[in-house]
Order: C-alpha cells, then sequence, then structure tokens
C-alpha cells in the first residue's frame, strides 16, 4: 500500500479511538468540572461496562443486534447507578477532600477490578457486533494526467467502525444538550460555580453530586459497551482508557467540556496515526511525559481558559 | 532530657531490639519475610518523610525505589559494578531523579502534584520496558550468587541477608527520627500544617519542600537497591503504579507522620495479603477494601489513633 492509503486507514482507526475517548473523557471532565475531584476509579467503570455487556448479551442470548441493544441500554444504567451509591457511600462520609477522595477511588479501583476477577475470570471474551459489513474504500490516483479512483487491497472498514463514530458524535452532542439547555444542566453550572450559593437557593447539591458521578460513569460505561465488540472485554482494560481520559482532560483543559473534546480528537487520531508508524510505547511515554509538563507549565490545559 | 524523649527512645530503641531477637525464635519462612518487611518498611518509612511530615502525597514513588533497584541491577549487569559500588549507584540515581522530579513537580501543588508524580513514574516505567533490550522488561533479570557478596558476606544466606535488611531499617529509623526531631523536621511540619505561614515566617518553603523530595527519594532508593541485592531480582513490577500505592497504603494504615507507622502499616499489610494471596488470586482486592476503609474510618492510621488518644508524645 501507497503512503496516502495507509495514513487514510491510520486516521480512521484512530478516528474510532478518539470517539470512544471522547466519551470516556467527557464523563471525568464532567465529575472534575462538577464536583472538583478527580476519580481514579473511572477506568474501572469503564471496564465494567465492557464487561456487564458481555454478561448480558449472553443473558439475552437473542441475535447478537437484540442482545447488544439491550446491553446499550441497560449497562450504563447500571454502572451509573453503581457509582451514585459508591458516591453516597464513600465519598460523601469524605467530604469530597480531593486528596482523600484520590486515595479513596484508587481503593475502590482495586475492589472493582479485583471482584470482576474473582467473577468473571481472568480471560478476555468476545462481544460479536450488530452489523459488520466491510466497506472497501476509495483512493484515487493520476492516470495520464487525469484522477481516476480505485480501491487499494486491505483499506477498508467496517460498518460498525462508522457507527461508533456517529454515535458518540451523537451522545456528546446530547450531553451538550443537557448541560446547557435542560434544567438538570443548569442546577449541575450552578453547584460547579459556587456550591454554597447553590445549596442557600435550595439546590439539592448531595444529589446534584451523586448524580453527575453517577452520569459520568454511565458515559464511560457506554463507551465501554461500543467498543467491545471491537476489543474484547477483560479485567485489566480500564488502566489505558484512565490514563487517556487523564491526558485528554489535562491537555484540554480541566473540567472544560468542549476542550475536552477537543483534546481527545487530537489525542485519538495521533494516538492511531504515531502508534501505525512508531512503537506504541514510546508513544505513550512522550504522551505522558507532554501531559507532565502540561501540567507543570500551563495547569489550565492548552484550551482551557486561566481560572482566577 | 525530657521524659518524652526518654518514651520514644526507650519505645524506638525496643522496637529495634525486638527486631534483632526475633530472628533468633521465627521459623524461616517467616525470618525471609520479617527481613523482607524491614527493607519494604524503609521504602515506607522514605515515603512518610515526604507524605506524612512534609504533607505531599506523591503516587510515583515507585519511580525513586525502581532507579535504586535498576541503578544497582543495570551497575552490575551492563558496566560490572562491585557491590558496594553498585548499590551506592542506586542510591545516586534515586537522589539524582528525585531532585529533577522534585524541580518540575514542586511546580504544581494538591491534586496536580498527585498526577505528575503519577505520570513522572509511569514514563519511568515505560521508559524501562522500551529498553527491554537491557532491563529484560516484565520479564526481569536475576543477580548473581557471586554479585551478592558485600563486605565479604553473602547476602542471599538468610542470616546475612536478614541482618543487613535490619541495618538498612534502623538506618531509616535513625534517619526519621533525626529529621523529626532536627530544626528541619520542625520546619517540614509546618508546611504540613500551614504552608502559607511558614512562608510569612520568612522560611524558603520551596527550597525545604525540594530536599524534602530528595531525602524520601534517595532512602526510596536505598531500599530499592537493597530489595534487589538481597532478593536477588530487578524486575519492571517494582515500577508499576502498584508499587506507589503500596508505601501510600502502608503509611496510612500504620499512621502517616510517625516514626513507626511504616513498620507496623508495613508488616500488617504484607501479611493480610499474604495471608489472602493463599485463598484467592484477587489478594489486591484487601489492599482496596483497607484503602476505602481507613479513609473513611481511621485517616490517622493505626499509630495516628493511638497517639491521639494515648500516647500524645509519639513522635
Amino acid at each position: 500500500m501507497d503512503f496516502g492509503p495507509y495514513l487514510m486507514l491510520a486516521t480512521l482507526e484512530g478516528a474510532v479511538t478518539a470517539a470512544v475517548l471522547a466519551l470516556t473523557a467527557s464523563g471525568l471532565a464532567l465529575v472534575f468540572g462538577v464536583m472538583r475531584v478527580v476519580n481514579v476509579a473511572h477506568g474501572e467503570f469503564f471496564m465494567l461496562g465492557s464487561v456487564l455487556a458481555w454478561w448480558v448479551t449472553q443473558m439475552v442470548g437473542d441475535t447478537a443486534a437484540v442482545g447488544f441493544a439491550v446491553a446499550l441500554i441497560v449497562v450504563p444504567v447500571l454502572v451509573g447507578v453503581l457509582a451514585a451509591v459508591t458516591d453516597m457511600t464513600v465519598l460523601k462520609r469524605i467530604d469530597y477532600d480531593p486528596e482523600r477522595t484520590i486515595v479513596a477511588t484508587i481503593g475502590i479501583l482495586y475492589i472493582l477490578q479485583q471482584v470482576t476477577l474473582m467473577t468473571y475470570g481472568p480471560d478476555a471474551r468476545p462481544v460479536s457486533p450488530p452489523f459488520n459489513t466491510r466497506i472497501a474504500l476509495p483512493w484515487f490516483e493520476f492516470v495520464d494526467g487525469k484522477i481516476g479512483l480505485y480501491w487499494p487491497w486491505g483499506l477498508s472498514i467496517t460498518s460498525y467502525k462508522l457507527a461508533v463514530i456517529g454515535a458518540a458524535g451523537v451522545i456528546l452532542i446530547a450531553l451538550w444538550l443537557v448541560m446547557t439547555r435542560s434544567k438538570l444542566g443548569l442546577l449541575m453550572r450552578a453547584t460547579e460555580q459556587d456550591r454554597d450559593m447553590a445549596l442557600a437557593f435550595g439546590i439539592p447539591v448531595e444529589r446534584i453530586y451523586a448524580m453527575v458521578f453517577g452520569l459520568g460513569a454511565a458515559m464511560a460505561a457506554l463507551a465501554a459497551v461500543l467498543i467491545v465488540p471491537i476489543q474484547q472485554a477483560h479485567y485489566l482494560m480500564g488502566a489505558d482508557p484512565l490514563l487517556l481520559s487523564f491526558i485528554v482532560v489535562i491537555i484540554g483543559g480541566l473540567g472544560s467540556f468542549p476542550g475536552t473534546v477537543l483534546a481527545a480528537l487530537l489525542i485519538g487520531l495521533s494516538d492511531g496515526i504515531i502508534s501505525v508508524f512508531f512503537s506504541p510505547t514510546l508513544a505513550k511515554i512522550l504522551a505522558t511525559l507532554v501531559v507532565a509538563m502540561v501540567l507543570v507549565f500551563r495547569p489550565q490545559g492548552l484550551f482551557g481558559a486561566k481560572r482566577t | 532530657m525530657s521524659g518524652d524523649m526518654r518514651k520514644s527512645l526507650l519505645l524506638h530503641g525496643g522496637v529495634l531490639v525486638a527486631l534483632f531477637t526475633l530472628q533468633f525464635v521465627l521459623p524461616a519462612y517467616h525470618h525471609g519475610n520479617l527481613a523482607r518487611i524491614m527493607v519494604l518498611a524503609s521504602y515506607a518509612a522514605g515515603y512518610n518523610l515526604l507524605f506524612g511530615y512534609t504533607g505531599l502525597l506523591s503516587l510515583g514513588h515507585a519511580l525513586f525505589f525502581a532507579a535504586g533497584l535498576y541503578g544497582m541491577g543495570l551497575a552490575m549487569s551492563q558496566f560490572g559494578a562491585g557491590t558496594g559500588l553498585a548499590l551506592g549507584g542506586g542510591v545516586f540515581l534515586g537522589a539524582l531523579i528525585g531532585g529533577l522530579v522534585a524541580v518540575l513537580a514542586l511546580r504544581t501543588e494538591g491534586v496536580a502534584f498527585m498526577i505528575v508524580t503519577l505520570m513522572f513514574a509511569q514514563a519511568g516505567y515505560l521508559t524501562i520496558l522500551y529498553f527491554g533490550a537491557y532491563t529484560r522488561g516484565d520479564e526481569g533479570f536475576v543477580i548473581a550468587q557471586a554479585d551478592r557478596v558485600f563486605l565479604g558476606q553473602d547476602l542471599s544466606d538468610p542470616r546475612n541477608r536478614y541482618f543487613f535488611a535490619f541495618t538498612i531499617c534502623c538506618v531509616s529509623f535513625v534517619m526519621c527520627l533525626s529529621v523529626v526531631k532536627s530544626q528541619f523536621g520542625k520546619v517540614l511540619v509546618a508546611i504540613r500544617e500551614n504552608e502559607e505561614r511558614a512562608r510569612m515566617l520568612g522560611y524558603d518553603v520551596a527550597k525545604y519542600k525540594l530536599v524534602a523530595v530528595v531525602l524520601s527519594a534517595t532512602l526510596s532508593a536505598l531500599s530499592g537497591a537493597a530489595y534487589g541485592l538481597l532478593f536477588g531480582y530487578v524486575g519492571a513490577s517494582f515500577a508499576s503504579v502498584q508499587y506507589s500505592i503500596f508505601p501510600l497504603l502502608w503509611v496510612l494504615l500504620g499512621g502517616a507522620g510517625t516514626v513507626l507507622g511504616p513498620l507496623v502499616g508495613t508488616a500488617f499489610m504484607f501479611y493480610l495479603i499474604d495471608l489472602s494471596s493463599g485463598l484467592t488470586t484477587a489478594y489486591m482486592l484487601i489492599a482496596g477494601v483497607v484503602l476505602v476503609c481507613l479513609t473513611l474510618f481511621a485517616p490517622q492510621g493505626l499509630l495516628g489513633e493511638l497517639r491521639r488518644r494515648f500516647w500524645r508524645w509519639l513522635p
């Protein structure tokens, strides 16, 4: 394959990564933005989403499409409720102290991960996609000074991957509408701006916190259900999304929604492209170092506005 | 000498004497475990200097532990250094990396500091994997029997090993006690309690924090190098996130800001994990449950609670 089609393939694979990453990271950003806490267990909620998706599709046992559709609805709700319960039983009791929250969520990370290991086991298990047509993609070439299309061997994408990109876009727009247009979003933004003032105006801040924590985890679970037909469900799969979401949220400016989505596109695409041409380990080393440097020298993020 | 001082000397001296005598009565299995615990406890003590006394929560101490471990191991395997030189090299590398991380990470504070240290440690871990040709990555490498002879003593022999581990533990004890009792240690506590006020009083807070990070990194690297030397294995798992979480767990459990806390926490957790790993492969579940319970019910840890209730003089 020539360089051009190769780059296009890498970009398309990167776009799938970016779509899923944008969902996961916006969950983390939402929690950080409204509650001002860092949820280290975010990756485990992602993992739980995948594992539960496998479980639900097995339970339903109908055609792949029906099982997947049920999982897409049931799993985020289950994970969201679990996260909300965690918030009420653990985080509320330590009063959302930033440092103690990190320690507590590290504990929750290990609990979720190890309980999954004990029940689901150490195997990676596949979930079959609801539809999976192979779509060959054309590339252009110059023949005798005229542009002609041809179909290079190997340049193709599945319909499911395109659907993931589309679904992620729709979900992100829906989240943005909820945040900016709905009553619930208004309450969330009020809580974000000034917790005490919100409380004084009769906003049930504690309930909003539980809801935000649940919604954040549900976003991760939703992303996981979407990706599980491409990537198998495994109890250790939470580490990478957690690290990448951290990177995205930090580069995008802590808690800023448009910045997060933009950074997810940037990181997802470049991750796909860099991994094709360079060693993935080297790419990860560079990415973590860049993020550390961004936090050190530009704590408001690359796209974030300076907070006063 | 004040009464409190005498009590504290008696207590810590007593613990050391007990550790020394235990080697004659313990069965072989627990004998080996206690040697391991003592080395890991000095790692925890190094962590405690920063977290317990200065109030800086790092999530990347595995970087320093691994710097000691790999500095020592690679000096031997790649450059053929002698035991003493390799040990010194490991400690020096840890101090150097500590200084580097301190200069960068101390520009941030709070949650950002935690994430920056986490990211640096992650980059370190990945770097070890990336240079798999020398480090042998996850698989790790074994330190030859012939290289594990220090001052004429074969460290693979259980008795010598115990004694060396005990020495490291004593070093960390003395270091922590003298830091805590010194002017320097008091300033660190002042920074932990109220950084602004310490600055207002005219202390160069940035300099104190820098020295605290380097000191903590050096002690962590010393225990890392000693661990590799005593147990003859160098592997990438010691650089992973898990080994950054462990010292936090041990110190929180034993009691942050107490000299004995790291030892108590390490011993407690070591046996808890040892017992539970006999029952299930998911032994890290215990670590998770203990972390959550500690933050919820006993943020001061075992010795911290003891100090709050009975022994107000505990350093």
